[in-house]
């Protein structure tokens, strides 16, 4: 079965994110200084091959775990879904 | 001593580090490119500085899986010595044969000057000629070079000693000002628990030749070359 994958990678929240912050202060520059705590991260999506759900979830995961994120500075969440 | 430069795609330090130990030193030097598996019986491993895969996922992420890693990771893991520099760091914390990881630099500037570092310890393969706490002028070029790691793996590397630069002052005064970057505690440099791996941000390869009006990374150099006359 074919699968797609939606995976987000994200800084640690104890982690301070350069990115992040300078983006915060671009938005009082356009007027929306409402907004704060920008984070940005990595959004990473793929198609795969799998027998099943667990086992598309398992391949995601080990990606995950050993080349899309560093677990030192990031974190990272997913979606699995059949095509 | 017989070095083994790796050379990945996008790795840009790599003449400058046969420079040094080939024409500088008088040391064997071979090239190994990141598809060979075979180490050709070298007794260092020098991972240099670059983009290595365009520095794409993260600075030395995809590095970590060429072919040449896993005969680097077996080499160091039966004690082999192995020193990265810059990218080549990035590549050791990515292969988790180094704890911690580097980030891009607080200011989100790419950071291509000189700057001052002083050993922490003797204690080492590429430290014990440095005079520990006396400022060098090495130069450093990266965009992720922010050292971090959690606080119950910066405690035990304190307390094994694997620190092994700081950033500092030229006076050798370890401060915010000085540290180029927003590392962690101004960790400039660190090796494993098991001291036969080496990792720096700053370039010692760049400032051996006396041609460039810099000499202050032959400490370094010499240091290497000591503990292998005595192995």
């Amino acid at each position: 079965m074919k699968f797609a994958a939606e995976i987000n990678v994200m800084p640690l929240k104890a982690l301070l994110d350069p990115q992040g912050k300078a983006v915060t202060g671009a938005m009082s520059n356009i007027g929306l200084s409402q907004i704060e705590n920008v984070r940005i991260g990595k959004h990473i999506s793929f198609e795969l091959d799998a027998d099943d759900e667990n086992s598309a979830n398992e391949m995601v995961d080990s990606a995950c775990k050993k080349l899309l994120a560093n677990l030192v500075m990031e974190s990272y969440e997913f979606v699995v879904k059949p095509l | 001593m017989k070095v083994g430069i790796v050379i990945f795609p996008g790795s840009n330090c790599d003449k400058d580090a046969v420079w040094a130990f080939s024409n500088i030193y008088n040391q064997e030097v071979v090239e190994l490119w990141h598809k060979e598996t075979d180490l050709k019986d070298v007794d260092l491993i020098f991972l240099p500085g670059g983009f290595s895969f365009g520095d794409y996922l993260r600075s030395g992420a995809i590095a970590r899986f060429s072919p040449i890693m896993k005969s680097v990771i077996d080499f160091a893991n039966k004690g082999g010595l192995v020193f990265g520099v810059c990218n080549g760091f990035q590549v050791l914390c990515e292969s988790h044969l180094l704890p911690g990881a580097l980030l891009h630099n607080s200011h989100q500037k790419f950071n291509c000057k000189n700057v001052f570092i002083k050993a922490e310890t003797n204690n080492s393969f590429i430290t014990q000629k440095v005079s520990k706490g006396v400022a060098l002028k090495i130069p450093v070029a990266h965009g992720e070079g922010k050292y971090y790691c959690n606080d119950e793996t910066l405690k035990k590397i304190i307390a094994n000693d694997q620190i092994l630069f700081r950033y500092c002052d030229e006076n050798g005064n370890a401060s915010d000002e000085s540290n180029p970057n927003g590392s962690l505690e101004n960790i400039a440099g660190i090796c494993n628990e098991g001291r036969n791996v080496f990792g720096m941000m700053p370039h010692p390869e760049r400032v051996v030749d006396a041609e460039l009006y810099n000499t202050d990374g032959r400490l370094i150099f010499e240091s290497m070359l000591q503990q292998a006359q005595v192995v």
